[in-house]
């Protein structure tokens, strides 16, 4: 790899293309992607479906193989990173495993990486009640709502020493207002652990609400179109979303979609 | 009108007592041994009785008790009348046993309609009811083969089977452990153990995916047990050659069902053992394996049925002389029907204990699964 990532870089794209080859023909899933996420900022990914938000997370993943450019993730390929367990994932369901308890699904990657029974036992405990699900660790998935079992798969993520946590579209299942409550809880969870969080979303308040800095993409080709940085101070409470600043965010946020053409018919 | 649709069972029975009435006597002339008048007055009374009572307003199980003591005394003195008179009851014989059926019947609705309080009484109700529905096929099957003198080889009854079956404790005892202890359950065991490790090797090496997996699939499909003569042949009369048949028969089921347990794993699931970069033995006994569990028990159960098939099916065509395949084909040849019954009951009740045992590992292994979440 030639280049060099700037400094606390921890994820950094260059003219990232990917092409799915379909019966159809090619689909760009992604082209020209330029993208920097440094250490501790939470980025948002937002725009339609098809924009390539969600493939842009899983090349990071090393889920899926760009087809040109360069990416590097913690200044490795995202293939050493993945190797090197540098990333939790969290996503669009909490895929918990239903043989499983809670707290032995949040053993799931702590047993892979040979972590010691102790050392397991006390990270279930710390990132149960970092999730605030202390108490639930003996019940099976499907004894939960769907919001506890979306907090039970993000506690899996953050059990295991990564810096970067990679959520895609992760309460786009649940209802508004179990959604608000998660989002003002992962806003204090990204507080306490310093991590960095790359967060796929289709909604515009949600990625005004989370994000330092928001990515906004438009499909055919899957592109950036706009990186809008927050002006927004560190602590949101949830009435943030009706002063001025947020709203003038909000609006950027949607001319760049609109400049992306993707209110089109489509 | 109401009144009858309450239980039409009781009202139906009221008019069969009386059609029964109208050509009484219950067996015919010539019988050695008629009943009784007093006999028969109480039959009468007893099924009239329950079917009246069947309209009364009184508490359920109340009801269910007088229906159920009625109706089987009134079978039991309807059959214990039949003894020295094979073959000679009239139509007022089966309407009254008919009679007494549909009171039976009744009985076991009321049992249904009842909601229990307490587990216990639960648990009574579930075996209870089922216990009254099997116990009447064997008592119509009594009435019906010693009532109309059906001729011993064609159907022998329920009783005589039973007397037989208790009198030859050492004989199925022997052909069980014959049988069963050897051929079955080894074959059983070598059968499901192999076809999930070629299953497992299969999803290791694309070779043997490609190519034994649709021949697998075939195979499944055959009716194997036409190889037991070869089987025979092979491996010699004993309960070697029995074994091998159960193998062949239960190795396909098991690779073809383990081979798609395998693939059920959702792609999110995967995704997730990826990204925690499990190798493929961890992904395999994380995931992959407790995903392919009810596909796995799906295969073991059609194997316990498939299993006793296929030894009982084999031992026809040569054997050493225990064994239940071999004491089947060897009694019917000489006419003793009722040998042949009692080997068919050790068998059902030898069947169901297996499938049960499997059934009971099931609910344990997936208990997880939305089908068995519930109960």
């Amino acid at each position: 790899m030639s280049l060099s990532p700037p400094p606390f870089s921890v994820v950094s794209a260059r003219k990232l293309g990917l092409t799915f080859e379909t019966n159809d023909g090619p689909v760009h899933a992604l082209s020209n992607v330029d993208l920097e996420v440094r250490k501790g900022d939470f980025v948002s990914f937002i725009g339609p479906s098809g924009c390539g938000k969600t493939t842009f997370l899983r090349v990071i993943a090393d889920l899926e193989k760009a087809t040109a450019g360069e990416i590097t993730v913690n200044g490795m390929t995202p293939e050493e990173a993945r190797k090197s367990r540098s990333y939790g994932y969290v996503f669009q369901a909490p895929a918990l495993y239903p043989w499983r308890t809670i707290e032995k699904n949040i053993a799931l990657p702590l047993e892979i990486m040979g972590y010691s029974a102790a050392e397991r036992r006390s990270r279930i405990e710390r990132t149960l009640d970092l999730v605030n699900l202390s108490g639930f660790g003996k019940k099976y998935p499907w004894q939960l709502s769907g919001g506890m079992q979306q907090r039970a798969s993000i506690a899996r993520a953050l059990a295991f020493d990564a810096d970067l946590l990679l959520m895609d579209e992760p309460f786009g299942a649940l209802d508004e207002i179990v959604r608000d409550h998660l989002n003002e809880q992962l806003l204090k969870l990204w507080a306490r652990t310093e991590k960095t969080i790359c967060f796929v979303t289709h909604s515009i308040p949600e990625a005004v609400y989370l994000s330092t800095k928001i990515v906004v993409m438009s499909p055919r080709p899957g592109r950036v179109t706009d990186v809008i940085e927050s002006t927004l101070p560190a602590e949101r409470p949830l009435e943030i979303r009706e002063t001025p600043e947020f709203l003038e965010i909000a609006q950027r946020v949607r001319e760049g979609l609109r400049a992306g053409h993707s209110y089109e018919e489509q | 009108m109401s009144l009858i649709l309450r239980s039409w069972q009781g009202a139906t029975a009221l008019l069969l007592c009386l059609a029964a009435l109208a050509s009484l006597p219950m067996l015919a002339a010539d019988a050695p041994s008629p009943f009784g008048g007093g006999t028969a007055a109480l039959i009468f009374v007893l099924v009239a009785g329950a079917a009246l009572a069947s309209f009364a307003n009184i508490s359920a199980p109340l009801l269910a008790t007088i229906l159920f003591v009625c109706a089987h005394l009134a079978a039991w003195l309807l059959i214990g009348g039949l003894s020295g008179n094979e073959g000679k009851a009239t139509s007022a014989f089966f309407l009254m046993i008919a009679a007494s059926w549909l009171l039976a019947w009744r009985c076991v609705t009321v049992l249904s309609g009842i909601r229990a309080k307490s587990r216990a009484a639960d648990t009574f109700l579930r075996l209870l009811i089922p216990t009254l529905f099997g116990a009447w096929i064997l008592i119509l099957w009594e009435a019906i083969t010693r009532g109309a003198g059906i001729p011993f080889i064609l159907l022998p009854p329920p009783s005589a089977i039973g007397a037989r079956l208790a009198g030859s404790i050492p004989i199925l005892w022997a052909d069980v452990r014959q049988t069963i202890f050897k051929a079955v359950l080894f074959g059983y065991v070598v059968g499901c153990a192999s076809g999930f490790a070629v299953a497992i090797l299969a999803d290791r090496v694309a070779f043997l995916r490609r190519g034994l997996l649709p021949i697998g699939n075939l195979v499944s499909a055959l009716p194997i047990i036409g190889v037991a003569p070869i089987m025979v042949m092979w491996f010699g009369f004993d309960w070697q050659s029995k074994a091998a048949v159960v193998i062949i028969m239960t190795f396909f089921p098991m690779l073809v069902n383990t081979v798609a347990g395998l693939a059920a794993a959702g792609s999110m699931e995967r995704d997730l053992m990826r990204s925690y970069a499990s190798d493929y033995w961890q992904t395999l006994f994380k995931l992959r394996l407790p995903a392919a569990m009810p596909f796995i028990f799906n295969a073991l159960k059609i194997n316990s049925t498939l299993a006793l098939i296929g030894a009982i099916v084999a031992e026809f065509f040569g054997t050493p002389i225990v064994g239940m395949g071999f004491r089947i084909s060897t009694e019917i040849g000489r006419m003793n029907v009722d040998m042949v019954w009692a080997e068919i009951a050790v068998a059902a009740v030898v069947g169901s204990v297996f499938y049960g045992v499997v059934a009971l590992g099931e609910r344990a292994t997936t208990f997880w699964h939305p089908s068995n979440r519930g109960g």
